[in-house]
């Protein structure tokens, strides 16, 4: 089943909803081991993009998505807004001019996306940052593409997330706390988690559970 | 949390035309942004200086915006770096022809932003230049990790870099004296309570009744150690040691000091702390040719402070003394006989 540029749409909302409840808890995880800033910048830059997507009528799911990243990008601040920002920007450029697309461009996306975090926040897998949730979702929808399970890629999202609470941060502001960091979720893992949670459901109309 | 402000949300946009109103003579906000610049940017024929960052470290960044410092500073949220599309548009209001230095603290964020600004910023034909300040020494320096934070003596570089920009020095030139003194500054900080970010509303972390966090960051990172709360002489000598041991001065060496007050820490005890300060450096034979004591990398209202050093040659002598008028930072020109005519 492809993926409509009203689902894509509909997908930003929802994840816009879910970074609007998770605000505080989010927040909190950041004061953890960050700055304590991270649910207040994604609350507020996904706020933006639902009040841009709003207004406009699209047909192509890259414009779409360069727009979503150009209002994370002025919109978030800090590291995520970069981050975010280019993932969506990167993303776009395989959407562009694409009104439905398969899973197996969305597998492309991803992997841009993710190329496009690792070169601009130069970090790898393991570092206890977004990365660690993006880069197994990439890879698991590039080898799934044929038959994709949503709910089975809502789990892999959790469970990478939830594996980041074990890791020794090496990026970001976490890393100042060395071993000390461990024990906690990385805020940005967590925030990464939302958005591919809200993919899943919103494409998850199958009727397959859950 | 007690706060006199009136929307968490406003804050900084409140706070930069607080700010403007107060010294027109200074500074200006280039419109719909927040960028704070020279009141006559851009200067034709001289190199633009943007540095910036999250608010809440007031007078950083637009403090130091004015002749013989910064031509812009860019304002973030609090705690949070500003975005590409703010930083390029600060590039753009200071760019008077030699081109732009960033000055940036090492952080993930500033660090990205910045860059991603400055990429645009040579899309269109302005040639950029960024230097990055980590003068911690709390943090340990690794190739492999984001690496030391940028702290206080990231004013000495506005100071000397843009005292070099101001005598028409090229752009290649202020960026190789603004690289030699982050060579040559150190610093570390040490805080007795947390801060609160006005729109999360609860402190970042706590810190006990009786603790003091040695090595803290200036938004609540984490330092070395959480110790017992210690007398002032006892904090200052941790502080300059702990710099001491990552600079290597030798007796005679020539140091300017600053002993920088986080928010909510007097200046009758600032100047404890610089007694101490003052006191070792005398015993080890160090030639102390400035000591500046006040607040000019704050942390909201965190109680605390930081001490920096920084290793002067002729060069960065002449430079550091040369004549400023900003907000926070005037000065004329010194005599050779040492006394500063204010």
């Amino acid at each position: 089943m492809g993926i409509h540029v009203n689902d894509v749409k509909q997908w930003l909302f929802k994840t816009n909803s879910r970074m609007q409840e998770e605000k505080a808890y989010l927040t909190a995880l950041d004061q953890a081991i960050g700055d304590g800033d991270h649910g207040i910048n994604m609350a507020r830059g996904f706020q933006e993009v639902a009040i841009k997507l709003e207004k406009t009528a699209y047909t192509d799911i890259g414009s779409l998505l360069q727009d979503t990243g150009m209002v994370l990008l002025s919109k978030v601040g800090g590291a995520s807004g970069p981050l975010f920002g280019t993932a969506f920007m990167k993303a776009a450029m395989v959407c562009k001019g694409k009104t439905e697309a398969t899973t197996a461009d969305l597998g492309a996306a991803l992997q841009e996306a993710v190329n496009g975090i690792k070169l601009r926040g130069k970090a790898e897998v393991g570092s206890k940052t977004m990365l660690d949730v993006w880069e197994p979702v990439a890879q698991y929808v590039q080898e799934h593409a044929e038959q994709l399970s949503w709910s089975a890629l809502n789990d892999l999202a959790r469970l990478s997330m939830e594996k980041t609470k074990e890791m020794e941060a090496k990026k970001g502001r976490a890393a100042y706390l060395g071993p000390r960091s461990v024990g906690h979720l990385d805020p940005g893992s967590v925030s990464t988690y939302y958005l591919m949670e809200a993919l899943c459901t919103t494409m998850n109309r199958s009727g397959e559970p859950a | 949390m007690k706060k006199l402000v009136n929307h968490p949300e406003a804050v900084v946009r409140e706070m930069l035309e607080g700010m403007v109103l107060a010294h027109p003579h200074i500074v200006k906000q280039v419109e719909g942004t927040t960028v704070l610049v020279r009141t006559h940017a851009p200067i034709q024929g001289k190199v633009g200086l943007v540095s910036g960052g999250g608010s809440g470290h007031e007078p950083s960044h637009a403090g130091f915006v004015g002749t013989g410092m910064l031509d812009g500073a860019v304002a973030g949220e609090v705690f949070t770096s500003p975005t590409p599309d703010q930083v390029l548009e600060a590039i753009k209001a200071v760019n008077g022809g030699k081109g732009v230095l960033l000055i940036i603290k090492n952080y993930s964020g500033d660090l990205m932003n910045f860059e991603m600004a400055g990429e645009l910023a040579e899309a269109e034909g302005i040639p950029v230049r960024k230097v990055i300040v980590n003068d911690d020494v709390a943090v340990e320096d690794s190739l492999y990790t984001t690496g030391r934070r940028g702290i206080a003596g990231t004013i000495f570089v506005h100071k000397i870099a843009g005292a070099l920009a101001e005598s028409g020095a090229s752009l290649e030139e202020v960026e190789r004296v603004a690289n030699k003194v982050i060579q040559q500054v150190r610093s570390m900080g040490m805080a007795l309570t947390p801060c609160t970010i006005p729109a999360a509303g609860t402190p970042g972390f706590s810190i006990g009744e009786n603790e003091m966090e040695i090595g803290m960051g200036i938004h609540g990172e984490p330092g070395i150690e959480r110790i017992a709360i210690a007398p002032a002489d006892d904090v200052a000598t941790t502080l300059v040691n702990h710099v001491l041991e990552d600079m290597k001065l030798t007796s005679g060496d020539r140091v300017a000091v600053l002993i920088n007050g986080l928010g909510g820490t007097p200046l009758m005890e600032l100047y404890i702390v610089n007694r101490k300060v003052a006191a070792l450096l005398q015993d080890q034979g160090i030639q102390i040719h400035d000591t500046y004591v006040g607040e000019y990398m704050t942390s909201l209202e965190m109680a605390g402070c930081s001490v920096t050093l920084l290793k002067l040659d002729d060069e960065l002598t002449e430079l550091l003394d040369a004549p400023a008028q900003t907000i926070a930072w005037k000065k004329e020109r010194r005599n050779p006989s040492g006394d500063t005519r204010e």
